[in-house]
């Protein structure tokens, strides 16, 4: 107990990571800029979707991190209590990744750019029964509100788990002032679970990414991408945790805390398969034009070799490697794993968004690849200032004696 | 089919139990097996008991339900029956998944459950001795199995030191038989010595 490293202390080499692959981000950036974002609408379009995509994914995984922890919370668990700090750090990017993303949506939407969002083209909605009958939830007003509300209340409500938690640093608790912290605990994480089944799991995705495609809809559309966004989101965590193992950090989780996240990963990525080819199968069998007009180009146009990668990376692999007990509890093989959809559902959001800005072309290049290094050095940048800002473990959680003897 | 003789221990505590197994396995004696009440969590691991591969056997059960499900329908729907449906394809996979999917949980389930029957020997009329009422109620009963060489009143007395609540030595049918409890005569003779 005496020996736990309590403090992590970013290595240098961490941080020279992080401004690498800031630096490389920057200029693609830049260069895109030049190249794309000054260029035909079309190409402008390309530029700002290519940004678009890249924060909606990181918000949402950064958000499916408060999304674990308040889930957890409600069911009473406490084998996660050993490493909470990690999924804790990631959601505080949920307000910085949440600005971008707010300023590009907002840019999108104030600018009036129809190449991206056919709605806001005032001209076309009016002789356009459909689009007409839907100006009650797609018009600026709405969208902008929505945006704000959106990620200013996962960030408040995230903020306020995240406060919480800090008591069980200070000091150790009776059963009484327990069951109240534990409690109060319940009812935070309540909130942001309602909030969060208003947004994620219906609205937002619908708003952000399906009205893209203005005429077309689906309802499971943002179920989803919240499986998306689920499984990557337990990834990432996954990469962290064993990064800090691999730097002697984190004691008290193990192999069988490794396991139950590897269970989680391999389960959703089954439950994000089963709502692809729900919303697939429905279109497919049902065969009516202006549904498949959303699948026509994926699978048989330009998107092909990326729509089927994309079932292979999200759901092959992870049911045939992640199956197996001992791969769960396996570090590279769950390192492995965790990268390879973490970028198989980026490739995911990656044609859900640009397969319908840019239909003709496939437009997956250096400037994707650019603002995803970007990303992922902020992402590094303020998760390992997040780590290092507060105890790897809450050492008086009443909970975490329950995590230490964990057994799967 | 063997008659044996058993030192059987019974604990009322799964925190003497684990101890109790610990010490009984450094001694050198072969415990049976232990009967619980209810799952107990890592008890197969304390035992020593490799992992099973029922779950292999239930993935192989669940690839054999997939590609029977898969070459039966896609056999009669684009040869030996085609149908014009809707005007889709002959060979339609995403009408058929549903099938693939539901065939495989089938095949699996039903095989996993007979796997576990047989690797329990577990049956309509099969039966085994029970060495305590109590396994389904409240004790964790641990028999030892004794060979010619082994002392019972050392063993009796060495589970009495572990922890145990009650010890007696029975003689019984090691595996299974068949037949009915009220109507047969038990092939084993109860010699209960008092604690």
């Amino acid at each position: 107990m005496a020996s736990i490293k309590e403090q992590f202390e970013i290595p240098s080499k961490l941080k020279t990571w992080a401004y690498a692959l800031i630096g490389f981000g920057l200029v693609a950036l830049i260069a895109g800029f030049i190249t794309k974002g000054r260029g035909t609408e079309e190409e402008q379009a390309v530029f700002i979707g290519t940004i678009m995509y890249n924060t909606i994914f990181w918000t949402l995984i950064c958000n499916a991190s408060m999304f674990f922890i308040c889930v957890t919370t409600l069911a009473w668990g406490g084998w996660q209590q050993s490493f909470r700090r990690v999924p804790e750090a990631i959601s505080t990017m949920v307000p910085i990744f949440g600005s971008i993303t707010v300023a590009v949506l907002l840019f999108v939407a104030l600018s009036g750019n129809h190449h991206i969002y056919h709605w806001l083209d005032t001209k076309a909605v009016e002789n356009d029964e459909i689009l007409k009958g839907k100006s009650g939830f797609l018009n600026v007003k709405f969208f902008v509100i929505w945006t704000l509300l959106a990620v200013g209340l996962w960030s408040l409500l995230g903020w306020r788990m995240r406060q919480i938690s800090n008591e069980a640093d200070t000091a150790a608790m009776d059963g009484e002032i327990g069951a109240s912290f534990i409690w109060r605990n319940t009812v935070r994480a309540a909130l942001f679970i309602v909030w969060f089944a208003l947004t994620v799991g219906s609205t937002v995705p619908w708003l952000w990414m399906m009205s893209i495609d203005a005429h077309w809809y689906s309802t499971m559309y943002s179920w989803y991408n919240f499986a998306s966004s689920f499984v990557s989101g337990m990834s990432l965590i996954a990469l962290w945790v064993i990064y800090l193992k691999n730097k002697g950090y984190l004691e008290y989780t193990n192999q069988e805390h490794l396991h139950d996240i590897g269970k989680f990963m391999f389960a959703f990525s089954i439950f994000w398969t089963y709502l692809w080819f729900s919303q697939y199968m429905l279109i497919w069998y049902s065969n009516q034009p202006e549904e498949t007009i959303y699948f026509k180009h994926r699978v048989q146009g330009p998107y092909k070799g990326i729509f089927f990668l994309n079932l292979i990376i999200n759901f092959i692999c992870p049911l045939l490697i992640l199956m197996k007990r001992s791969a769960k509890r396996n570090y590279t093989l769950i390192t492995f794993m965790a990268v390879l959809i973490l970028f198989g559902h980026w490739i995911d959001f990656y044609q859900e968004v640009m397969g319908s800005i840019s239909k003709e072309e496939v437009t997956l290049g250096w400037l994707d690849f650019g603002i995803l290094s970007l990303f992922v050095g902020l992402m590094i940048f303020f998760v390992s200032r997040a780590l290092a800002s507060k105890p790897l473990i809450p050492k008086y959680h009443p909970f975490l004696k329950e995590s230490i003897i964990h057994h799967t | 089919m063997a008659k044996k003789t058993f030192v059987v221990g019974c604990f009322d505590d799964e925190e003497v139990l684990f101890p109790a197994i610990k010490k009984v396995r450094t001694a050198g004696y072969k415990i049976q097996d232990v009967y619980t009440p209810f799952p107990v969590h890592g008890l197969d691991h304390a035992l020593g008991m490799r992992e099973t591969s029922l779950h292999t056997a239930g993935f192989i059960y669940g690839i054999t339900g997939t590609t029977t499900a898969l070459s039966c329908i896609s056999w009669i729907l684009t040869s030996d029956w085609p149908l014009n449906i809707g005007g889709k394809p002959h060979f339609a996979l995403p009408a058929w998944i549903p099938i693939m999917f539901e065939l495989t949980v089938l095949f699996s389930a039903v095989g996993m459950v007979l796997t576990f029957c047989y690797l329990c020997q577990l049956a309509p009329f099969v039966k085994k001795h029970h060495f305590h009422a109590r396994a389904t109620d409240d004790l964790f009963v641990m028999p030892i199995e004794c060979t010619s060489k082994t002392n019972i009143d050392d063993l009796q007395a060495f589970l009495k030191n572990a922890g145990a609540v009650e010890v007696n030595v029975q003689v019984a049918e090691d595996g299974w038989w068949l037949g009915r409890y009220d109507k047969d005569e038990m092939p084993f003779e109860n010699k209960i010595v008092a604690a």
